[in-house]
């Protein structure tokens, strides 16, 4: 596909991570079709996607915000919300399911008063489950702040959270 | 790079390992990283280079060696004068590596309690094809993979096969769709080849979402030359010249083995424009999936890549006609893209050769849940699921006993022990209720119960639908809510019925693919496991002892 070069204006704040996001788009050549690309970037710089981080990738791609926001909210992998400062994610795949990560979820949710895909109170975890991380050979698996385990029992989960909470 | 250039490349590779007494191959998949890898990696290249090794020792990265519940994984290649002699290490840390090295390295005394025998029937059963690089392939070095025969294959078709040669090839083998689907992968080409565009793409699925599968992740962690040169070779047989690989976010060191591959590629001339001084040109690029099950639909996935929400489209048209941006798309598994270079370099004829009359190769398997061996396999089409669960798999551990295997995920169905003599293939399968699917096989014992699995299923399902046609969206709830209903105690005879009901209308009224095959679960746990419901229903009790029965149990 030929395309014209599109300039896209730079976000008024002298924020770094825009002027990174920029890049990206520019790499895209501000093409409508890599929107999926561009919030992936933005995710990454920013952590989650809020309002006005969706403003500013729509009008920089072209494309209406209603798509936007339909996109970043139709894929489970963009968040709209801040996450916590750690991260636990348990893995609900078939393998690890059957072998009682919903065991290790209702440990962790009973011990720090939470729900799946809700963050303590004191912003330091956040619990998520994964749909399968593909680390069937090591069932249960759960992954803490980007590390996956393997053989994870619901102790030992526990534990690890509550070193989180006392750092 | 010309054929000249490809086999000097081979030739020095070839040479370099030729000097190296010892071959130390640190599988690296995704499994034995997160048990540690990367550290008996370091170890043993700094112990080697401690002893003065370095000469003769070579360590190297490499894919999937199968026994992921044993990583991390470390297979040691040495030359004796009888001939090439493997060991595999088992359990490593980097304590044990050092020790490996002294002991087994620099003394030629190999550490036993540390050692797991090669010739048990988990290796010498399988047929590995898709999987015959994984762990004696470097996947981030490309010269690596052209020591073992990589882009010959594409180098045959380009420079002594027309397009419509390749195509003749492919249907000769048989290969039909890895996904699950089974289309005849010949049939799909030419149909892609005939039709008019102004472009053509090939795009490879490997949004891998079904939970309990891990082939495709191993595949494009191990090998994944094999799969772009795959793609290549369909892109010349149908005409396109630019290709995507759309894989799982959640699959990060996939999407940088494949960054990296495709950037060495490029730079050798066997991706991009005159690939190996032909005219032939073709680029990949990659596409990073955001976590949506239904992208694995070809119509959902072509929407993600165009940068839409992944909602399916009724078909006819089928992308083969009118895919991405409108033009004839080609649409394959990773699976079925890492079948094509051994079938081009050793003919149709001879991968026709292996499995049953209708389903032709092999098969890569996710073997997972209670199952003593967990990991990787590759088995002939035909063997039977009792071969692969109690030979290959070493059966059930801890004295339970089997109850059922469950295949193709979400969409598939469970197959109890009356049907273990089985030959895997697709109609059997199929026969008994159950589909291929993309390779996950969970194994479940005695202290699974059966409705609770199909709930998950059916919470999966509901969860993952995209929520454009009514039945799958409604559907799926109304299912969820009477399987909790059941799980729960608190369901009656009449909701068994209705449950039945929404089957039937889920399966005929669905737009695509997630829809209509979401009850599978439900219907096989049904067919051969009706007694457990019934216990729920009637008895208020779980055989299984999963399901915690509500206060309506308790006052039964």
């Amino acid at each position: 596909m030929a395309v014209a070069r599109v300039v896209v204006p730079p976000h008024p704040t002298s924020d770094k991570r825009y002027k990174m996001l920029d890049a990206t788009i520019k790499r895209h050549q501000a093409q409508p079709d890599s929107l999926l690309e561009v919030l992936h970037n933005a995710q990454e710089l920013f952590g989650y996607l809020e309002d006005n981080l969706l403003i500013y990738v729509g009008r920089s791609l072209k494309v209406p915000l209603a798509r936007v926001y339909g996109v970043a909210t139709f894929y489970n992998f963009f968040s709209l919300k801040p996450k916590g400062e750690h991260t636990c994610v348990v893995c609900m795949g078939t393998a690890c399911y059957v072998k009682g990560a919903g065991e290790v979820v209702g440990a962790i949710e009973k011990e720090f008063g939470i729900k799946m895909g809700e963050t303590t109170n004191d912003n330091k975890i956040s619990l998520m489950t994964a749909r399968c991380v593909g680390s069937c050979g090591l069932a249960p698996a759960v992954v803490f702040d980007g590390n996956v385990e393997g053989h994870v029992s619901c102790e030992c989960a526990v534990k690890r959270l509550k070193g989180w909470t006392h750092e | 790079m010309n054929s000249d250039e490809l086999r000097a490349v081979a030739e020095k590779e070839n040479a370099a390992q030729a000097e190296t007494k010892h071959r130390v191959c640190v599988c690296t998949a995704a499994g034995c990283l997160s048990t540690g890898a990367a550290a008996v990696k370091d170890a043993f290249k700094k112990a080697v280079t401690e002893a003065g090794l370095g000469e003769s020792v070579e360590v190297a990265g490499s894919g999937c060696l199968g026994l992921c519940h044993a990583g991390p994984l470390v297979r040691i290649d040495s030359k004796l004068e009888s001939g090439t002699q493997s060991h595999l290490y088992v359990h490593l840390d980097a304590e044990s590596a050092t020790r490996v090295t002294t002991e087994h390295l620099k003394k030629g005394q190999p550490v036993k309690d540390k050692l797991c025998a090669i010739d048990q029937p988990f290796f010498s059963a399988q047929t590995p094809i898709v999987l015959e690089n994984s762990g004696r392939v470097d996947p981030e070095r490309i010269e690596s993979y052209i020591a073992a025969g990589g882009y010959e294959a594409l180098l045959k078709a380009i420079t002594e096969m027309t397009p419509a040669n390749v195509i003749q090839e492919i249907t000769a083998s048989g290969l039909r769709g890895r996904g699950g689907g089974g289309y005849p992968t010949g049939l799909k080409w030419s149909t892609v080849a005939k039709s008019r565009g102004t472009k053509k793409f090939v795009i490879c699925n490997a949004d891998e979402g079904d939970p309990g599968a891990f082939m495709d992740r191993s595949v494009l962690e191990g090998d994944p030359h094999r799969v772009l040169e795959g793609m290549a070779i369909a892109a010349y047989a149908i005409g396109a010249e630019q290709g995507y690989v759309y894989v799982r976010g959640e699959y990060p060191l996939a999407i940088q083995r494949l960054r990296t591959a495709i950037r060495q590629a490029e730079r050798q001339q066997l991706l991009g424009n005159r690939i190996l001084e032909s005219g032939f040109n073709f680029r990949v690029d990659l596409r990073i999936g955001a976590g949506a099950f239904v992208c694995g639909e070809e119509t959902a996935l072509i929407a993600s890549i165009e940068g839409k929400r992944g909602s399916p489209r009724p078909r006819p048209p089928y992308p083969a006609e009118r895919g991405l941006w409108g033009q004839p798309t080609l649409i394959n598994n990773v699976e079925t893209f890492a079948n094509v270079a051994p079938i081009v370099l050793r003919g149709g004829a001879w991968y026709a050769s292996i499995g049953t009359p209708k389903s032709k190769g092999t098969k890569v398997f996710a073997l997972a849940g209670k199952i003593a061996n967990t990991g990787l396999i590759e088995v002939p089409m035909g063997i039977s699921l009792r071969q692969i669960i109690f030979d290959i798999g070493g059966g059930i551990p801890g004295g339970h006993k089997f109850k059922a295997a469950q295949t193709g995920g979400p969409s598939g169905g469970c197959i109890p022990v009356e049907h273990l003599d089985l030959p895997v293939d697709y109609e059997s399968l199929a026969g008994v209720g159950s589909i291929m699917g993309s390779g996950g096989l969970i194994i479940m014992d005695e202290t699974s119960c059966m409705v609770d699995v199909a709930k998950f299923f059916m919470d999966f399902c509901r969860d993952e639908s995209c929520g454009k046609c009514v039945p799958c969206r409604a559907g799926t709830v109304q299912m969820y809510d009477l399987l909790n209903k059941i799980t729960s105690g608190e369901a009656t005879v009449g909701d068994l019925a209705m449950l039945e009901e929404l089957a039937t209308l889920l399966r005929d009224t669905s737009l695509c693919g997630l829809g209509q095959t979401a009850p599978n679960p439900v219907v096989s746990t049904l067919r051969y496991f009706r007694d457990e419901y019934t216990a729920h229903i009637v008895e208020r009790r779980c055989p299984a002892g999963v399901c915690r029965m509500g206060s309506a149990a308790a006052a039964h």
